[in-house]
Protein backbone atom coordinates (compact mmCIF):
# COMPACT_ATOMS: atom_id res chain seq x y z
CA UNK A 1 0.00 0.00 0.00
CA UNK A 2 2.63 2.28 1.08
CA UNK A 3 4.50 2.35 -2.34
CA UNK A 4 1.33 2.87 -3.88
CA UNK A 5 0.60 5.68 -2.65
CA UNK A 6 3.88 7.86 -2.95
CA UNK A 7 3.69 6.69 -6.67
CA UNK A 8 0.40 8.43 -7.07
CA UNK A 9 1.19 11.13 -4.38
CA UNK A 10 5.00 12.01 -6.42
CA UNK A 11 2.78 13.58 -9.14
CA UNK A 12 0.25 15.61 -7.72
CA UNK A 13 2.99 17.24 -5.00
CA UNK A 14 4.93 17.80 -7.99
CA UNK A 15 2.40 19.70 -9.71
CA UNK A 16 1.24 21.65 -6.27
CA UNK A 17 4.77 22.85 -5.87
CA UNK A 18 5.95 23.38 -9.26
CA UNK A 19 2.79 26.16 -9.37
CA UNK A 20 2.99 27.41 -6.75
CA UNK A 21 6.53 27.96 -7.22
CA UNK A 22 5.85 29.55 -10.55
CA UNK A 23 3.21 31.82 -9.11
CA UNK A 24 6.08 33.20 -6.18
CA UNK A 25 8.62 34.17 -8.31
CA UNK A 26 5.40 36.18 -10.09
CA UNK A 27 4.04 37.80 -7.20
CA UNK A 28 7.60 38.68 -5.77
CA UNK A 29 9.10 39.97 -9.29
CA UNK A 30 5.69 42.20 -9.19
CA UNK A 31 6.15 43.11 -5.62
CA UNK A 32 10.02 44.55 -6.65
CA UNK A 33 9.49 45.15 -9.77
CA UNK A 34 10.82 48.31 -9.34
CA UNK A 35 13.89 47.03 -7.75
CA UNK A 36 14.62 43.85 -10.20
CA UNK A 37 13.41 45.64 -13.62
CA UNK A 38 16.78 46.63 -15.61
CA UNK A 39 15.00 49.36 -17.23
CA UNK A 40 12.60 51.57 -16.92
CA UNK A 41 9.01 50.10 -18.45
CA UNK A 42 7.90 52.97 -20.22
CA UNK A 43 11.86 54.56 -20.80
CA UNK A 44 11.48 54.85 -24.69
CA UNK A 45 14.41 54.98 -26.71
CA UNK A 46 14.36 54.41 -30.85
CA UNK A 47 18.73 53.46 -30.62
CA UNK A 48 17.85 50.43 -28.41
CA UNK A 49 14.40 49.20 -30.58
CA UNK A 50 14.00 45.79 -31.08
CA UNK A 51 16.68 44.06 -29.92
CA UNK A 52 17.17 40.62 -29.74
CA UNK A 53 17.15 38.43 -26.25
CA UNK A 54 20.19 37.80 -25.17
CA UNK A 55 21.28 34.43 -27.02
CA UNK A 56 20.64 35.99 -30.59
CA UNK A 57 23.68 37.69 -32.15
CA UNK A 58 22.85 41.96 -31.58
CA UNK A 59 21.04 41.88 -28.51
CA UNK A 60 22.67 44.40 -25.66
CA UNK A 61 23.67 43.40 -21.68
CA UNK A 62 20.75 46.00 -20.34
CA UNK A 63 17.99 44.25 -22.31
CA UNK A 64 17.77 40.30 -21.38
CA UNK A 65 14.61 39.34 -23.33
CA UNK A 66 15.00 42.19 -26.13
CA UNK A 67 12.99 45.35 -26.37
CA UNK A 68 10.40 46.93 -28.40
CA UNK A 69 9.85 48.70 -31.19
CA UNK A 70 9.81 51.71 -29.55
CA UNK A 71 13.02 50.76 -27.60
CA UNK A 72 11.53 49.40 -24.10
CA UNK A 73 13.10 46.29 -22.18
CA UNK A 74 10.50 43.53 -22.56
CA UNK A 75 11.74 41.88 -18.97
CA UNK A 76 11.16 45.10 -17.15
CA UNK A 77 7.52 45.60 -19.39
CA UNK A 78 6.35 41.85 -18.34
CA UNK A 79 7.87 42.44 -14.74
CA UNK A 80 5.55 45.51 -14.52
CA UNK A 81 2.90 43.86 -16.22
CA UNK A 82 2.66 41.37 -13.51
CA UNK A 83 1.66 43.54 -10.60
CA UNK A 84 -2.02 44.20 -13.09
CA UNK A 85 -2.48 40.57 -13.97
CA UNK A 86 -2.22 39.76 -10.40
CA UNK A 87 -4.04 42.11 -8.86
CA UNK A 88 -6.90 41.79 -11.33
CA UNK A 89 -6.41 37.50 -10.70
CA UNK A 90 -6.29 38.13 -6.68
CA UNK A 91 -8.64 40.96 -6.05
CA UNK A 92 -11.95 39.75 -9.09
CA UNK A 93 -11.14 36.02 -8.38
CA UNK A 94 -11.83 36.41 -4.98
CA UNK A 95 -14.96 38.92 -5.31
CA UNK A 96 -16.36 36.33 -8.24
CA UNK A 97 -15.55 33.29 -5.36
CA UNK A 98 -17.27 35.37 -2.51
CA UNK A 99 -20.62 36.94 -5.11
CA UNK A 100 -21.26 33.24 -6.78
CA UNK A 101 -20.81 31.04 -4.19
CA UNK A 102 -22.86 32.79 -1.47
CA UNK A 103 -25.75 33.31 -4.22
CA UNK A 104 -24.86 29.64 -5.45
CA UNK A 105 -24.99 28.14 -1.79
CA UNK A 106 -28.21 29.80 -0.77
CA UNK A 107 -30.09 28.64 -3.76
CA UNK A 108 -28.93 25.12 -3.37
CA UNK A 109 -29.90 25.07 0.07
CA UNK A 110 -32.86 27.06 0.60
CA UNK A 111 -34.21 25.94 -2.82
CA UNK A 112 -37.67 27.48 -3.08
CA UNK A 113 -38.39 30.88 -4.64
CA UNK A 114 -34.18 31.77 -3.68
CA UNK A 115 -33.70 29.36 -5.91
CA UNK A 116 -36.00 30.23 -8.66
CA UNK A 117 -34.90 34.36 -8.54
CA UNK A 118 -31.17 33.10 -8.46
CA UNK A 119 -31.27 30.15 -11.16
CA UNK A 120 -33.11 32.45 -13.57
CA UNK A 121 -31.10 35.02 -13.42
CA UNK A 122 -28.15 33.12 -13.74
CA UNK A 123 -29.66 31.64 -16.73
CA UNK A 124 -30.24 35.26 -18.54
CA UNK A 125 -26.66 36.28 -17.50
CA UNK A 126 -25.36 33.31 -19.11
CA UNK A 127 -27.37 34.39 -22.46
CA UNK A 128 -24.97 37.08 -22.80
CA UNK A 129 -21.69 36.92 -24.91
CA UNK A 130 -19.07 37.28 -22.12
CA UNK A 131 -16.66 39.53 -24.14
CA UNK A 132 -19.01 41.17 -25.85
CA UNK A 133 -20.68 41.80 -22.03
CA UNK A 134 -17.24 43.35 -20.80
CA UNK A 135 -16.69 45.52 -23.91
CA UNK A 136 -19.79 47.34 -22.99
CA UNK A 137 -18.80 47.40 -19.26
CA UNK A 138 -15.96 48.79 -19.73
CA UNK A 139 -17.47 51.24 -22.17
CA UNK A 140 -20.24 51.89 -19.37
CA UNK A 141 -17.76 52.33 -16.57
CA UNK A 142 -14.47 53.76 -18.39
CA UNK A 143 -11.02 52.18 -18.61
CA UNK A 144 -8.92 51.70 -15.42
CA UNK A 145 -8.73 48.51 -12.92
CA UNK A 146 -11.65 48.79 -10.90
CA UNK A 147 -13.36 48.49 -14.21
CA UNK A 148 -11.87 45.88 -14.90
CA UNK A 149 -12.40 44.31 -11.70
CA UNK A 150 -16.14 44.37 -11.87
CA UNK A 151 -16.33 43.76 -14.91
CA UNK A 152 -14.82 40.16 -14.67
CA UNK A 153 -17.18 40.01 -10.81
CA UNK A 154 -20.17 40.77 -12.99
CA UNK A 155 -19.69 38.49 -16.00
CA UNK A 156 -18.10 35.29 -14.18
CA UNK A 157 -19.81 35.42 -10.82
CA UNK A 158 -22.67 32.63 -12.37
CA UNK A 159 -20.19 30.12 -13.09
CA UNK A 160 -19.81 30.12 -9.51
CA UNK A 161 -23.49 29.97 -8.49
CA UNK A 162 -24.21 27.42 -10.84
CA UNK A 163 -21.65 24.99 -9.43
CA UNK A 164 -21.66 25.62 -6.05
CA UNK A 165 -25.66 25.66 -6.32
CA UNK A 166 -25.05 22.01 -7.52
CA UNK A 167 -22.95 20.83 -5.11
CA UNK A 168 -24.91 22.44 -1.98
CA UNK A 169 -28.18 20.57 -3.17
CA UNK A 170 -25.98 17.05 -3.26
CA UNK A 171 -24.66 17.83 0.03
CA UNK A 172 -28.71 19.28 1.24
CA UNK A 173 -29.85 15.44 0.65
CA UNK A 174 -26.95 14.09 2.56
CA UNK A 175 -28.52 12.52 5.98
CA UNK A 176 -25.86 14.37 8.02
CA UNK A 177 -27.63 17.63 7.60
CA UNK A 178 -31.00 15.88 7.90
CA UNK A 179 -29.65 15.12 11.65
CA UNK A 180 -28.43 18.81 12.08
CA UNK A 181 -32.07 19.75 11.13
CA UNK A 182 -33.52 17.59 13.87
CA UNK A 183 -31.27 18.21 16.48
CA UNK A 184 -32.62 21.70 16.18
CA UNK A 185 -29.89 23.67 14.48
CA UNK A 186 -31.00 27.12 12.28
CA UNK A 187 -31.16 26.58 8.54
CA UNK A 188 -28.76 29.37 8.15
CA UNK A 189 -26.81 28.03 10.67
CA UNK A 190 -26.80 24.47 9.13
CA UNK A 191 -25.22 25.80 5.89
CA UNK A 192 -22.42 27.98 7.11
CA UNK A 193 -21.41 24.96 9.81
CA UNK A 194 -22.54 21.87 7.77
CA UNK A 195 -22.63 22.47 4.35
CA UNK A 196 -20.14 25.10 3.50
CA UNK A 197 -17.16 23.12 4.52
CA UNK A 198 -17.94 20.27 2.36
CA UNK A 199 -17.66 22.67 -0.28
CA UNK A 200 -14.83 24.31 0.08
CA UNK A 201 -12.77 21.92 -1.78
CA UNK A 202 -14.62 23.01 -4.99
CA UNK A 203 -14.48 26.19 -4.26
CA UNK A 204 -11.13 26.26 -4.22
CA UNK A 205 -10.79 25.03 -7.32
CA UNK A 206 -12.96 27.42 -9.04
CA UNK A 207 -11.53 29.71 -7.36
CA UNK A 208 -7.93 29.42 -9.01
CA UNK A 209 -9.27 28.58 -11.85
CA UNK A 210 -11.01 31.88 -12.04
CA UNK A 211 -7.98 33.60 -11.38
CA UNK A 212 -6.68 32.03 -14.37
CA UNK A 213 -9.92 33.13 -16.12
CA UNK A 214 -9.07 36.67 -14.95
CA UNK A 215 -5.92 36.90 -15.98
CA UNK A 216 -6.75 35.88 -19.49
CA UNK A 217 -10.10 38.53 -19.47
CA UNK A 218 -7.52 41.22 -18.32
CA UNK A 219 -5.47 40.10 -21.46
CA UNK A 220 -8.38 40.19 -24.39
CA UNK A 221 -9.05 43.84 -22.59
CA UNK A 222 -6.14 44.83 -23.26
CA UNK A 223 -5.42 43.09 -26.70
CA UNK A 224 -8.10 45.28 -27.36
CA UNK A 225 -6.84 48.33 -25.64
CA UNK A 226 -10.24 48.43 -23.30
CA UNK A 227 -7.73 47.54 -19.96
CA UNK A 228 -6.18 50.59 -18.19
CA UNK A 229 -4.21 53.80 -19.57
CA UNK A 230 -1.31 53.04 -22.34
CA UNK A 231 1.51 53.96 -19.62
CA UNK A 232 1.15 50.92 -17.78
CA UNK A 233 2.42 47.80 -19.55
CA UNK A 234 0.27 44.80 -19.25
CA UNK A 235 0.44 41.63 -20.88
CA UNK A 236 -2.34 42.11 -23.27
CA UNK A 237 -1.30 44.92 -24.13
CA UNK A 238 2.37 43.91 -24.97
CA UNK A 239 1.24 40.77 -27.22
CA UNK A 240 -1.53 43.02 -28.64
CA UNK A 241 1.44 45.32 -29.78
CA UNK A 242 4.02 42.54 -30.42
CA UNK A 243 1.19 41.29 -33.16
CA UNK A 244 2.31 43.96 -35.22
CA UNK A 245 5.81 43.17 -35.24
CA UNK A 246 5.66 39.80 -35.15
CA UNK A 247 8.07 38.94 -37.88
CA UNK A 248 10.60 41.69 -37.09
CA UNK A 249 11.04 40.74 -33.20
CA UNK A 250 8.85 37.50 -32.06
CA UNK A 251 9.90 38.24 -28.79
CA UNK A 252 7.85 41.06 -28.23
CA UNK A 253 4.91 38.41 -28.76
CA UNK A 254 6.28 35.82 -27.37
CA UNK A 255 7.67 35.79 -24.39
CA UNK A 256 4.42 38.06 -22.80
CA UNK A 257 2.85 34.72 -24.32
CA UNK A 258 4.88 32.29 -22.26
CA UNK A 259 4.27 34.02 -19.46
CA UNK A 260 0.76 34.44 -19.61
CA UNK A 261 0.12 30.84 -20.55
CA UNK A 262 2.42 29.34 -17.58
CA UNK A 263 0.09 31.60 -14.89
CA UNK A 264 -2.97 30.32 -16.21
CA UNK A 265 -1.91 26.70 -16.15
CA UNK A 266 -0.10 27.06 -12.83
CA UNK A 267 -3.38 28.68 -11.35
CA UNK A 268 -5.51 25.70 -12.50
CA UNK A 269 -2.53 22.91 -11.19
CA UNK A 270 -2.70 24.88 -8.07
CA UNK A 271 -6.18 24.71 -7.25
CA UNK A 272 -6.15 20.94 -8.30
CA UNK A 273 -2.99 20.66 -6.24
CA UNK A 274 -4.92 22.23 -3.52
CA UNK A 275 -8.09 19.96 -3.42
CA UNK A 276 -5.56 16.46 -3.47
CA UNK A 277 -4.07 18.16 -0.54
CA UNK A 278 -6.90 19.24 1.94
CA UNK A 279 -9.57 16.94 0.60
CA UNK A 280 -9.83 14.80 3.75
CA UNK A 281 -11.41 12.03 1.46
CA UNK A 282 -9.09 12.35 -1.22
CA UNK A 283 -5.92 12.98 1.61
CA UNK B 1 -50.55 8.07 28.05
CA UNK B 2 -49.18 7.77 24.61
CA UNK B 3 -45.29 9.48 23.75
CA UNK B 4 -46.24 10.14 20.30
CA UNK B 5 -49.72 10.49 18.81
CA UNK B 6 -50.50 11.10 15.12
CA UNK B 7 -53.93 11.42 14.32
CA UNK B 8 -54.94 11.77 10.79
CA UNK B 9 -51.88 12.57 9.42
CA UNK B 10 -52.38 13.56 5.46
CA UNK B 11 -49.68 14.98 3.12
CA UNK B 12 -49.24 15.67 -0.42
CA UNK B 13 -46.95 16.42 -3.15
CA UNK B 14 -48.35 18.41 -5.23
CA UNK B 15 -52.11 17.10 -5.65
CA UNK B 16 -50.75 13.66 -5.19
CA UNK B 17 -51.03 12.23 -1.43
CA UNK B 18 -48.33 10.31 0.20
CA UNK B 19 -49.44 10.00 3.26
CA UNK B 20 -53.42 9.40 3.50
CA UNK B 21 -55.21 9.89 7.12
CA UNK B 22 -52.04 7.96 9.02
CA UNK B 23 -52.46 7.86 12.75
CA UNK B 24 -50.94 5.87 15.07
CA UNK B 25 -49.36 5.93 18.75
CA UNK B 26 -46.31 5.22 20.04
CA UNK B 27 -45.93 4.51 24.13
CA UNK B 28 -42.88 5.71 26.30
CA UNK B 29 -40.34 2.70 26.06
CA UNK B 30 -42.28 1.11 23.15
CA UNK B 31 -41.13 0.17 20.50
CA UNK B 32 -42.62 0.40 17.24
CA UNK B 33 -42.56 -0.98 13.39
CA UNK B 34 -43.51 0.39 10.53
CA UNK B 35 -43.26 -1.53 7.71
CA UNK B 36 -44.02 -1.46 3.74
CA UNK B 37 -43.00 -1.20 0.35
CA UNK B 38 -41.08 1.00 -1.10
CA UNK B 39 -42.73 4.36 -1.51
CA UNK B 40 -45.74 3.60 0.87
CA UNK B 41 -44.55 6.64 2.90
CA UNK B 42 -42.73 4.95 6.12
CA UNK B 43 -39.90 7.28 5.76
CA UNK B 44 -42.10 10.14 5.47
CA UNK B 45 -44.14 9.46 8.44
CA UNK B 46 -40.83 9.81 10.71
CA UNK B 47 -39.54 12.75 8.39
CA UNK B 48 -43.00 14.53 9.47
CA UNK B 49 -42.55 14.21 13.30
CA UNK B 50 -39.26 15.47 12.89
CA UNK B 51 -39.96 18.08 10.75
CA UNK B 52 -37.49 17.08 8.15
CA UNK B 53 -40.08 16.62 5.01
CA UNK B 54 -38.62 17.46 2.09
CA UNK B 55 -39.75 20.54 0.01
CA UNK B 56 -41.67 18.59 -2.08
CA UNK B 57 -43.64 17.13 0.26
CA UNK B 58 -46.76 19.70 2.16
CA UNK B 59 -48.32 17.75 5.55
CA UNK B 60 -52.18 19.29 4.41
CA UNK B 61 -53.89 17.68 7.63
CA UNK B 62 -53.77 15.77 11.06
CA UNK B 63 -51.88 16.21 14.38
CA UNK B 64 -48.58 15.54 15.82
CA UNK B 65 -48.48 15.50 19.22
CA UNK B 66 -45.40 14.85 20.88
CA UNK B 67 -45.06 14.47 24.47
CA UNK B 68 -48.17 15.94 24.85
CA UNK B 69 -47.57 19.20 23.08
CA UNK B 70 -49.38 19.63 19.74
CA UNK B 71 -46.56 20.41 17.33
CA UNK B 72 -48.60 22.48 15.02
CA UNK B 73 -49.21 24.66 18.19
CA UNK B 74 -45.32 25.69 18.95
CA UNK B 75 -43.90 28.43 16.66
CA UNK B 76 -40.97 27.62 14.01
CA UNK B 77 -38.62 27.93 16.52
CA UNK B 78 -39.49 26.48 19.37
CA UNK B 79 -40.83 23.41 17.61
CA UNK B 80 -37.58 22.53 16.18
CA UNK B 81 -35.78 23.45 19.54
CA UNK B 82 -38.70 20.73 21.09
CA UNK B 83 -38.17 18.23 18.80
CA UNK B 84 -34.11 18.43 18.95
CA UNK B 85 -34.24 17.84 22.77
CA UNK B 86 -37.00 14.79 22.69
CA UNK B 87 -36.27 13.27 19.50
CA UNK B 88 -33.00 11.73 17.25
CA UNK B 89 -32.70 10.16 14.08
CA UNK B 90 -30.58 6.88 13.21
CA UNK B 91 -30.88 7.60 9.25
CA UNK B 92 -30.64 4.74 6.33
CA UNK B 93 -27.20 5.29 4.62
CA UNK B 94 -23.94 5.77 7.73
CA UNK B 95 -22.52 6.85 4.69
CA UNK B 96 -23.70 10.23 4.07
CA UNK B 97 -25.21 10.45 7.56
CA UNK B 98 -21.68 11.34 8.89
CA UNK B 99 -20.60 15.13 7.89
CA UNK B 100 -17.39 14.26 5.84
CA UNK B 101 -15.29 17.12 7.01
CA UNK B 102 -15.42 16.73 10.80
CA UNK B 103 -14.15 14.69 13.17
CA UNK B 104 -17.04 12.25 14.50
CA UNK B 105 -16.08 13.23 18.10
CA UNK B 106 -17.20 16.16 17.80
CA UNK B 107 -20.12 15.64 15.87
CA UNK B 108 -21.45 13.39 18.87
CA UNK B 109 -20.17 16.13 21.66
CA UNK B 110 -21.89 18.96 19.50
CA UNK B 111 -24.97 17.40 20.32
CA UNK B 112 -24.19 16.89 23.90
CA UNK B 113 -23.14 21.12 24.02
CA UNK B 114 -26.03 21.97 21.87
CA UNK B 115 -29.55 20.65 23.21
CA UNK B 116 -28.21 19.79 26.88
CA UNK B 117 -25.78 22.70 27.17
CA UNK B 118 -22.92 21.25 28.31
CA UNK B 119 -19.52 22.66 28.37
CA UNK B 120 -16.89 20.95 26.28
CA UNK B 121 -14.52 18.53 28.29
CA UNK B 122 -17.97 16.84 30.21
CA UNK B 123 -19.33 16.24 26.76
CA UNK B 124 -16.33 15.26 25.48
CA UNK B 125 -15.90 12.38 28.65
CA UNK B 126 -19.78 11.25 27.67
CA UNK B 127 -19.00 10.93 24.12
CA UNK B 128 -15.83 8.77 25.46
CA UNK B 129 -18.47 6.60 27.41
CA UNK B 130 -21.27 6.78 24.75
CA UNK B 131 -18.57 5.09 22.42
CA UNK B 132 -17.64 2.41 24.41
CA UNK B 133 -21.58 1.39 25.08
CA UNK B 134 -22.00 1.21 21.67
CA UNK B 135 -19.27 -1.48 21.75
CA UNK B 136 -16.27 0.84 19.69
CA UNK B 137 -12.83 -0.35 20.49
CA UNK B 138 -10.16 1.96 20.76
CA UNK B 139 -13.09 4.98 21.71
CA UNK B 140 -10.19 7.84 22.16
CA UNK B 141 -8.34 7.00 18.92
CA UNK B 142 -12.04 7.10 16.90
CA UNK B 143 -13.10 10.32 18.11
CA UNK B 144 -10.10 11.90 16.03
CA UNK B 145 -11.30 10.01 13.00
CA UNK B 146 -12.95 11.25 9.90
CA UNK B 147 -15.97 9.76 8.75
CA UNK B 148 -14.12 8.48 5.47
CA UNK B 149 -11.70 6.38 7.88
CA UNK B 150 -14.41 3.83 9.37
CA UNK B 151 -16.40 1.08 7.76
CA UNK B 152 -19.83 1.45 7.61
CA UNK B 153 -20.77 -0.35 10.50
CA UNK B 154 -18.31 1.77 12.33
CA UNK B 155 -20.38 4.79 11.39
CA UNK B 156 -23.82 3.12 12.12
CA UNK B 157 -22.38 3.38 15.90
CA UNK B 158 -21.25 5.98 15.80
CA UNK B 159 -24.34 7.47 14.38
CA UNK B 160 -26.44 5.22 17.66
CA UNK B 161 -24.24 6.58 20.20
CA UNK B 162 -24.97 10.46 18.14
CA UNK B 163 -29.16 9.36 18.78
CA UNK B 164 -28.63 8.34 21.88
CA UNK B 165 -26.26 11.31 23.19
CA UNK B 166 -28.38 13.63 24.91
CA UNK B 167 -31.26 10.81 25.84
CA UNK B 168 -34.15 11.31 23.78
CA UNK B 169 -36.91 10.23 24.59
CA UNK B 170 -38.20 9.24 21.17
CA UNK B 171 -36.02 7.72 18.31
CA UNK B 172 -36.90 7.53 14.86
CA UNK B 173 -35.02 4.82 12.73
CA UNK B 174 -34.69 4.78 9.15
CA UNK B 175 -34.14 1.36 7.70
CA UNK B 176 -30.88 1.67 9.93
CA UNK B 177 -29.99 -1.83 8.58
CA UNK B 178 -30.31 -1.27 4.95
CA UNK B 179 -26.96 0.00 4.01
CA UNK B 180 -25.30 -2.99 5.76
CA UNK B 181 -24.33 -6.31 4.81
CA UNK B 182 -26.12 -9.26 6.57
CA UNK B 183 -23.68 -10.13 9.34
CA UNK B 184 -23.45 -6.40 10.45
CA UNK B 185 -26.74 -6.25 10.32
CA UNK B 186 -27.40 -8.44 13.53
CA UNK B 187 -24.83 -7.02 15.57
CA UNK B 188 -26.57 -3.22 15.05
CA UNK B 189 -29.90 -4.53 15.54
CA UNK B 190 -28.66 -6.06 18.72
CA UNK B 191 -27.01 -2.83 19.39
CA UNK B 192 -29.98 -0.70 18.97
CA UNK B 193 -32.30 -3.26 20.81
CA UNK B 194 -29.82 -2.99 23.97
CA UNK B 195 -29.16 0.88 23.69
CA UNK B 196 -33.33 1.12 23.44
CA UNK B 197 -33.33 -0.89 26.56
CA UNK B 198 -30.89 1.11 28.53
CA UNK B 199 -32.37 4.17 28.22
CA UNK B 200 -36.10 3.46 28.22
CA UNK B 201 -36.44 5.10 24.56
CA UNK B 202 -39.45 4.81 22.60
CA UNK B 203 -38.74 3.63 18.95
CA UNK B 204 -39.96 4.82 15.63
CA UNK B 205 -38.53 1.35 13.65
CA UNK B 206 -38.81 2.10 10.12
CA UNK B 207 -38.08 -1.09 7.62
CA UNK B 208 -39.04 -2.99 5.17
CA UNK B 209 -37.83 -6.30 6.71
CA UNK B 210 -40.26 -8.15 8.90
CA UNK B 211 -37.55 -10.62 10.26
CA UNK B 212 -36.13 -6.75 12.31
CA UNK B 213 -39.82 -6.50 12.75
CA UNK B 214 -40.20 -10.03 14.92
CA UNK B 215 -36.62 -9.49 16.39
CA UNK B 216 -36.67 -5.38 18.02
CA UNK B 217 -40.73 -4.37 18.06
CA UNK B 218 -43.59 -4.49 20.29
CA UNK B 219 -46.12 -3.19 18.15
CA UNK B 220 -46.25 -3.14 13.87
CA UNK B 221 -48.14 -1.42 11.28
CA UNK B 222 -48.25 -2.15 7.79
CA UNK B 223 -48.78 0.42 5.08
CA UNK B 224 -49.50 0.20 1.47
CA UNK B 225 -49.35 3.71 -0.70
CA UNK B 226 -49.97 5.75 2.56
CA UNK B 227 -52.87 4.25 3.86
CA UNK B 228 -52.24 2.15 6.98
CA UNK B 229 -53.72 -0.98 6.49
CA UNK B 230 -53.00 -2.63 9.42
CA UNK B 231 -51.97 -2.09 13.33
CA UNK B 232 -51.36 -4.83 15.95
CA UNK B 233 -48.86 -6.10 18.44
CA UNK B 234 -46.22 -8.20 17.09
CA UNK B 235 -47.62 -11.14 18.69
CA UNK B 236 -50.93 -11.00 17.06
CA UNK B 237 -49.24 -9.97 13.91
CA UNK B 238 -47.30 -13.34 13.56
CA UNK B 239 -49.80 -15.52 14.73
CA UNK B 240 -52.84 -14.35 12.97
CA UNK B 241 -52.76 -10.75 10.30
CA UNK B 242 -55.72 -9.89 9.50
CA UNK B 243 -55.44 -7.79 6.33
CA UNK B 244 -55.01 -9.78 3.53
CA UNK B 245 -51.54 -7.62 2.52
CA UNK B 246 -50.16 -8.23 5.74
CA UNK B 247 -51.01 -11.89 5.16
CA UNK B 248 -49.63 -12.13 1.60
CA UNK B 249 -46.37 -9.89 2.80
CA UNK B 250 -45.64 -12.62 5.76
CA UNK B 251 -46.07 -15.58 3.26
CA UNK B 252 -43.37 -13.55 0.95
CA UNK B 253 -41.24 -13.29 3.79
CA UNK B 254 -37.83 -15.81 3.38
CA UNK B 255 -38.09 -18.15 6.83
CA UNK B 256 -35.00 -19.72 8.43
CA UNK B 257 -36.93 -22.74 9.13
CA UNK B 258 -37.46 -23.37 5.73
CA UNK B 259 -34.56 -21.50 3.61
CA UNK B 260 -35.18 -23.37 0.64
CA UNK B 261 -38.68 -23.19 -0.04
CA UNK B 262 -39.90 -21.02 -2.39
CA UNK B 263 -41.17 -17.72 -1.52
CA UNK B 264 -44.61 -16.45 -2.70
CA UNK B 265 -44.93 -13.31 -4.30
CA UNK B 266 -47.80 -11.13 -3.20
CA UNK B 267 -51.05 -12.24 -5.33
CA UNK B 268 -52.17 -10.03 -7.39
CA UNK B 269 -55.53 -10.21 -6.34
CA UNK B 270 -54.49 -8.86 -2.86
CA UNK B 271 -52.61 -5.92 -4.54
CA UNK B 272 -55.55 -4.89 -6.44
CA UNK B 273 -57.93 -5.15 -3.45
CA UNK B 274 -55.16 -3.25 -1.78
CA UNK B 275 -55.43 -0.65 -4.44
CA UNK B 276 -59.33 -0.30 -4.38
CA UNK B 277 -58.79 0.50 -0.66
CA UNK B 278 -56.93 3.87 -1.33
CA UNK B 279 -59.09 4.53 -4.25
CA UNK B 280 -62.23 3.98 -2.26
CA UNK B 281 -60.62 6.48 0.13
CA UNK B 282 -59.45 9.10 -2.27
CA UNK B 283 -62.82 9.38 -3.94
CA UNK B 284 -64.29 9.42 -0.23
CA UNK B 285 -61.82 12.37 0.29
CA UNK B 286 -62.73 14.13 -2.79
CA UNK B 287 -66.52 13.79 -2.09
CA UNK B 288 -66.01 15.49 1.51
Amino acid sequence: MADVSTKINLPIGMRLWLSAGWLTLLVVTALFAPLLAPQDPLAQDLFTARLPPFWVVGSEPGYPLGSDSLGRDVLSRMMYGGRVALSVALIAGTLTCLLGASLGLIAGYFRGWPDMIISRLVDIWMAFPPVLFAILLIAVLGTGLTSIIIAIVVIDWTRFARVIRAEAIGQGAMDYVASAQVAGHKRFGIMIQEILPNILPTMCILLTLEMGIAVIVEAILSFVNLSISTDQPTWGGMISEGRVSIHQAWWVLVFPLVILFLTVLSFSQLGEGLKDRFDPVLR
Amino acid sequence: MSFLTINNLTAHVGKRPVLRDVSLSVQAGEVCGLVGESGAGKSMIGKAVLGILPLAIEATGGEIILAGVDLQSLPAKERRQFIGAKTALIPQDPLTALNPSRRVGSQITNRLVDILGWTKPDAEHRALELLSEVQIDDPKRVMLCYPHELSGGMRQRLLIAAAFAAEPQLIIADEPTTALDVTVQKQILRLIKEMQARYGTALLFVTHDLGVVSKVCQKVLVLYDGVVLEQATVEDFFTGPRHPYSRALLEATPKYTDPTGSLTPIPLHVLEGVRLQVAAYDRMQNHV
